[in-house]
């Protein structure tokens, strides 16, 4: 009786499956790790310089925020916060007004501190700041592959350099599903694709221009990552306590479960003479 | 010491000759004999009051810091989980056990349903249960609106628009539930009111009712026999053990334990559960202007929302919505009547026929399938394998009659095995 239970709870377990964006492109894997505090300082770092100015985190306070990450209350104040009236146990909000922001970017910019839980969680915040690219039909000159028509710019312009969508000259498909190459020279044999098709076959269809950004694309790649791992402590902070709390209740548990088992014998002895 | 004895006895004796509590406590505790056999099944009764303490607790804790109002609900959920010293926790609790006390009542459910435990003379214990399943149902639906996130809003928006598919009075039934033309902060507040006063005192007398019916009859147990059939000289059961100490200490605490240790694993580690138990749309606020992808009900509701939906065609001049109404309401009513519909001679499983059997399996498959496709979009090809499954939902209980009286039956022993 208990295997038909079972079976469909493990299939419909079974069927959450792996995360693609509305858009439909593929999200990059990261890997989280709240533990890392350097990186965390880091994403919180980028997180004011460039993105605070639309997107609050207005949930949050800046006080919680530094005692998470090691950072001591004179130091975020001198560093991390740009208005002289704010104090370290305030909200973390900012000054555009729903208002303006319609008026400028069509849509307000959304308050962030629980965008992790929103969208496809770390991944897709990871991807999306590094799919923008120039495109001149958009308002603000650029669109993005993970969400399209977005209406935000590409904020980190300066520091990744303009990305073009392109076509790409890519090893033609095997009968086999492998790369085809000529059987005479052993060279590829290529074929041009674009956008979808590119992508379909696990090509990314934006080239960088280099030397338009700041930072090299390893060098971005890991401001991204760490911002997004920003993000994804920033929508429960409290993971780090929980998980951390979570290993001594189930200890505890776990040892009383054999007294309270043991225990139990006895009793289960004495009815069952 | 003999002497502290001496007064605690004199004490009793003052406090029984004005309130019986030792005789409470011995027909209740030390002297309700319960059937020696019983096995796991038996342990989600017990558990299910776990859980109702939990949630009512952590509940108390949660109310002094929530607003219930539609621009502080949000953000006040996110101050338990930031400011409030352990607010995590106890939302994590609060939220976790919700699902939880789903899991263990639809498996104490389904133990009723293998082992008999509705028949003759246990109707009311089973009736009881399922107005506790009701309120239950109720109370999850006025919490869920709480966090005010957007599938709060939206879900009870869906919810509460299914009454306006009843002829006549429909919309305005609607507008007198919301006490609005929208969902809206005054239709928070009243919800708010219901799930933290009037359902939990609803729930608690029927809670007291149910273990009263209970106790009254005695337990059933995996083999349905009688235990009160064989007496000892005393006028004991011969095959029943006093409730306490021996299932409470040798039965129960252990089971709480592992029960514990299951839901402190998903607590701590998943308690979003994947989407599944906190959802995904309702981290951001409830906002009436954006419909969330896919509206899905939490898990619990799932199989019920599958029928609800898979009504698709209009009839009789009623709306197919009206239709997905009443096979929803019907789905949960024809619940209350099984005890009714088993003719079966025999009361467990064990001793029941083939058909029985098979019609139990088919049900208990087609409701997690039914479970499934109420968390995903419906497609041509989902719509009919829910209606099938709603189909086989109904025939297991409307067939009853039949199967449980043509079968044969296997003999059921004469005590305990």
């Amino acid at each position: 009786m208990l295997k038909t239970i079972l079976i469909p709870l493990t299939l419909l377990l079974a069927a959450v499956g792996v995360q693609a964006s509305e858009a439909g492109y593929p999200l990059d894997h990261m890997e989280p790790d709240v533990h890392d505090q350097p990186s965390l300082q880091r994403g919180m770092q980028t997180y004011m310089n460039y993105c605070m100015g639309c997107h609050s985190l207005q949930y949050q306070r800046y006080k919680r925020t530094g005692d998470d990450l090691g950072i001591p209350d004179a130091l975020m104040l001198e560093h991390l916060v740009f208005d002289p009236e704010t104090k370290v146990g305030d909200l973390i909000t900012n000054n555009m007004s729903t208002e303006n922001a319609k008026k400028w970017f069509g849509a307000a910019p959304p308050d962030l501190t629980l965008h992790n839980n929103l969208k496809g969680g770390p991944d897709w915040i990871y991807t999306y700041l590094r799919t923008f690219y120039a495109d001149s039909k958009r308002p603000l000159g650029v669109n993005n592959l993970v969400f399209e028509n977005v209406g935000m710019p590409h904020a980190l312009l300066d520091l990744q350099g303009t990305q073009n969508f392109v076509c790409k000259q890519v090893p033609r498909l095997a009968a086999n599903g492998g790369d085809m190459r000529d059987s005479l020279t052993n060279e590829y044999i290529t074929e041009e694709l674009c956008g979808n098709e590119l992508v379909e076959r696990g090509y990314s269809p934006l080239e960088l221009i280099e030397g338009s950004g700041s930072l090299n694309v390893a060098e971005y790649d890991q401001v991204v990552y760490d911002l997004a791992n920003f993000l994804y402590y920033m929508a429960e902070p409290a993971r780090l306590e929980r998980t951390r709390v979570g290993w001594y209740v189930l200890l505890f548990l776990a040892f009383f479960y054999v007294f309270a088992w043991l225990l139990g014998r006895e009793y289960h002895k004495a009815f069952h003479k | 010491m003999a002497k502290l004895e001496q007064q605690f006895k004199d004490i009793m004796r003052w406090v029984d000759d004005r309130l019986p509590v030792t005789e409470t406590y011995e027909k209740h505790m030390s002297k309700y004999y319960a059937p020696k056999n019983f096995n796991l099944w038996y342990i989600f009764g017990v558990l299910s009051f776990v859980v109702l303490v939990n949630q009512l607790l952590t509940g108390i804790w949660l109310t002094m810091s929530y607003t219930p109002t539609g621009d502080g609900a949000f953000k006040s959920i996110e101050y338990i989980m930031r400011d409030v010293e352990y607010g995590w926790l106890l939302r994590y609790m609060h939220s976790t056990g919700a699902s939880a006390f789903f899991v263990v009542v639809y498996l104490h459910m389904f133990r009723g349903l293998m082992y008999g435990s509705y028949q003759k003379p246990r109707e009311l214990i089973w009736v009881f249960g399922m107005l506790i399943y009701l309120a239950l149902m109720a109370e999850g639906f006025f919490g869920y609106l709480l966090p005010w996130g957007n599938m709060s809003y939206w879900g009870a928006q869906v919810i509460v628009s299914l009454a306006g598919a009843i002829p006549v009075v429909g919309d305005s039934l609607a507008v007198w539930v919301r006490g609005d033309f929208n969902m809206s902060g005054i239709t928070l507040n009243r919800f708010f009111a219901l799930h933290v006063v009037a359902v939990p005192i609803v729930l608690l007398v029927l809670v007291v009712l149910h273990i009263l019916a209970l106790h009254e009859v005695g337990s059933n147990n995996p083999d349905g026999v009688d235990i009160k059939k064989h007496l000892d000289e005393d006028g004991k059961p011969l095959d029943g053990i006093p409730f306490h100490p021996y299932y409470t200490i040798g039965h129960d605490v252990p089971a709480i334990i592992m029960f514990l240790i299951v839901f402190s694993a998903v607590m701590f580690f998943f308690p979003d559960g994947g989407g599944y138990l906190l959802e995904h749309p309702n981290f951001e606020p409830a906002d009436p202007l954006k419909t969330p992808n896919l509206i899905a009900p939490v898990w619990y509701y799932t199989p019920y929302y599958s029928m609800l939906r898979a009504a698709t065609f209009p009839l009789f001049g009623m709306t197919a919505k009206f239709w997905g109404l009443v096979v929803m309401a019907g789905a949960i009513a024809i619940l209350f009547v099984v005890p009714w519909l088993d003719k079966s001679p025999v009361k467990s499983m064990r001793y029941k026929g083939l058909p029985s059997k098979m019609f139990l399996t088919v049900f208990v498959i087609c409701f997690f399938i039914l479970g499934y496709l109420g968390t995903v979009h419906p497609t041509p090809m989902r719509t009919i394998i829910a209606q099938i499954c709603t189909a086989i939902y109904f025939a297991y209980f409307l067939l009853m009659p039949w199967y449980t009286s043509v079968e044969k039956t296997k003999p059921v022993p004469d005590r305990v095995t």
